[in-house]
């Protein structure tokens, strides 16, 4: 039997944009996007399906990617079909909202993992970069009472088993879990391929399975937003920088380190 | 649930004492409790737990469970669930903390979904809105380009606080409290994630998270060979070296000496940055240091908006002189 993965991956607003591009609206409480800057596959789960493609590079297995919103680029959301992933499951409903709430979301994403059944791992980013919440794949986890392994920077799939090098503080450790299970992975994991021109052929040919809020099923209560966003604002920053000067850069140097001798920082 | 009353802190113990991040969540734990005139309580789990027990009520906490079990004494993520909830379930609080270290990342999630209710993510700060009582959660979002305030829908209220957001309070051993004893009843079938090997990847010397200077290098360094003047520039300095998330994915040097986002939180009082460009989820993990210094070449470079002292020029002038006259200054 080919193993069968699910890649959990968000469509968010490309974080690497300019900082001075960044804007929120905080009458409607959303982010800004100038139309010229595109959307982009969340960084961790481009190594989410890197980690799933390593997989069916050395064993049977097949790639579903589920994402779940109320708008899609669809040019960017092939990209994990490009790379070689098998499937595309699109979650697309207005009431799909880009929200804060990461418990509606989780719903929405495990009801379709449950749909397509029979999955063996799920396997997700660490965090969505755009509202940072780090809780998805863990929601998706309980909900479907199936492991967990959070912040892999290697994952395989071995006897049945789960392995993963899990990222600690001051190092890692080796984690194993039964199947079925969810892992979320890292940037650690290393750079994600990239698309091959025949990838990218074979994924222009396929179409997205596309679901609404109708196909699938979830209870009314979970889909009750947990939190509400009061406010959204840029911070402030206050700082005053004073350029150190010096005859030349090395000499700014001493001068540095003249100076935070004088406010008895060294 | 109904009738939900207090603050209720997930704590942990390390090493015999009550984790730093715990008595940091003490902290900010108090200042709600006393907003809403209500309990603060913590839970402490493990094996012996006297002494953090007593730390914890030293440190602002009127009640503590006890939370005592064999399969607790180290740190396992599924039955540390199962006695979290039921912890939970018991002192049934109207306010949830946990740490958002790496433990927490994994178990403050989890907790919530399990309980059925949101959380409140990374929070710099928590308060307790006068009109409504309600739990009130600033969060940086969007790699810290933005901040949320977020509230709950749903009770009881978590809330998962960054490392170093907050200060311990300072100790007092004539406070007073009560210590009751909660055993839970977990067993080791429970137990689905193994670990089965544990590898250190640290730099020696003071612990980034601990050092009261940090000297850290980015993607300008151009290779991993600058990072050993930046250890001896550390090593005068008596504290630690960092760097960005673009040197640890060029593989410079290893994830643990990642400062941001989603590296570490670090509130040194001097942080050196050499060749960083300060991307906001870099500064995310150092805003909190009291003065930042940038040496970097490119005036416009967003870490000067966030350093307090910068030279602007190329690091292979600026350093081998600034080591130089540190070391004087530091022998004199
Ligand atoms: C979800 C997410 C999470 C992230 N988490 C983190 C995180 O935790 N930590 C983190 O650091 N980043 C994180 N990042 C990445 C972050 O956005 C930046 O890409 C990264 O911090 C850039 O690293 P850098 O400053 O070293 O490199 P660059 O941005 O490339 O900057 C290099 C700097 O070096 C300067 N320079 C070049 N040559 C010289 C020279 N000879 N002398 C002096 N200066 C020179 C340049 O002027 C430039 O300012 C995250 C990104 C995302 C999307
Ligand atoms: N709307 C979504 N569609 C698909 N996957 C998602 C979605 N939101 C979150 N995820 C997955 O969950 C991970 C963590 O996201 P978050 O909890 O939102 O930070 C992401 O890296 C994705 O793998």
């Amino acid at each position: 039997m080919p193993i069968k993965i699910a890649v959990l991956a968000k469509q968010v607003i490309d974080p690497e944009m300019p900082m001075a591009a960044f804007r929120v609206d905080s009458e409607s409480k959303k982010v800004d996007t100038p139309a010229t800057i595109p959307p982009v596959v969340n960084g961790f789960d481009e190594n989410a399906v890197e980690a799933a493609l390593q997989i069916k590079d050395s064993q049977e297995a097949t790639v579903t990617v589920i994402s779940s919103g109320t708008e899609f680029a669809l040019d960017v959301m092939k990209k994990p079909l490009s790379m070689g992933a098998d499937e595309l499951v699109l979650l697309q409903d207005q009431a799909f909202g880009n929200t804060i709430d990461s418990f509606v979301t989780a719903q929405l994403l495990a009801a379709a993992v449950r749909k397509l059944d029979g999955f063996d791992l799920v396997i997700c980013g660490r965090q969505a970069s755009d509202w940072d919440n780090a809780q998805v794949p863990l929601g998706v986890a309980e909900i479907l009472g199936f492991s967990c392994i959070s912040l892999g920077k290697k994952v395989e799939v071995k006897d049945g088993k789960v392995v993963v090098e899990r990222i600690t503080s001051d190092g890692y450790e080796v984690v194993e879990a039964p199947l079925p299970a969810v892992v979320t992975v890292s940037n650690e994991l290393g750079q994600p391929r990239y698309p091959t021109l025949r990838g990218i052929m074979a994924a222009t040919r396929k179409l997205p399975t596309i679901w609404t809020a109708a196909d699938l099923d979830v209870e009314t209560d979970q889909l009750q937003p947990r939190l509400s966003l009061l406010d959204l604002f840029v911070p402030e920053r206050i700082q005053q920088c004073e350029i150190i000067e010096g005859e030349d850069a090395a000499d700014a140097g001493r001068q540095l380190a003249l100076k935070l001798r004088e406010a008895k920082l060294i | 649930m109904a009738d939900e009353s207090g603050v209720l802190v997930l704590g942990d113990v390390a090493a015999g004492d009550l984790s730093l991040t715990s008595l940091e969540l003490l902290a900010a734990g108090r200042g709600l409790a006393d907003s809403l005139g209500q309990e603060l309580a913590i839970g402490v789990f493990g094996a012996t737990l006297d002494q953090p027990s007593s730390q914890a009520i030293s440190h602002g906490a009127d009640k503590v469970y006890a939370v005592t079990h064999p399969l607790l004494a180290d740190y396992q993520v599924d039955v540390q669930l199962v006695a979290m909830e039921a912890l939970v379930k018991e002192a049934n609080p109207s306010i949830v903390l946990v740490a958002r270290t790496n433990q927490g990342r994994e178990l403050a999630p989890r907790l919530a979904f399990r309980l059925g209710v949101g959380l409140a993510q990374d929070c710099l700060e928590v308060s307790v809105d006068a009109s409504s009582g309600k739990l009130l959660a600033n969060r940086p979002v969007y790699g810290g380009n933005a901040v949320a305030v977020v509230s709950c829908n749903y009770s009881p209220q978590v809330a998962a606080i960054r490392p170093k957001a907050y200060e311990p309070l300072e100790a007092d051993a004539s406070r007073q409290g009560q210590v009751v004893s909660f055993p839970v009843e977990i067993d080791a079938s429970q137990v689905r994630c193994q670990v089965v090997e544990t590898v250190k990847e640290e730099a020696e010397g003071i612990k980034l998270e601990d050092a009261r200077v940090v000297v850290s290098g980015g993607r300008g360094l151009g290779g991993p060979e600058p990072f050993s003047a930046l250890e001896d520039l550390a090593k005068q300095l008596g504290g630690a070296v960092g760097a960005s998330r673009a040197a640890v994915d060029s593989g410079w040097v290893p994830s643990s000496y990642q400062v941001g986002l989603t590296g570490k939180t670090i509130t040194p009082d001097l942080y050196i940055t050499v060749a960083i460009s300060g991307a906001s989820q870099h500064m995310a993990g150092c805003s909190g240091a009291k003065v930042i210094v940038a040496i970097n070449k490119d005036s416009e470079a967003n870490i000067l908006r966030e350093a307090r002292y910068a030279v602007v020029g190329d690091w292979e002038q600026v350093i081998p002189a600034f080591a130089e006259a540190v070391r004087e200054l530091v022998q004199e």
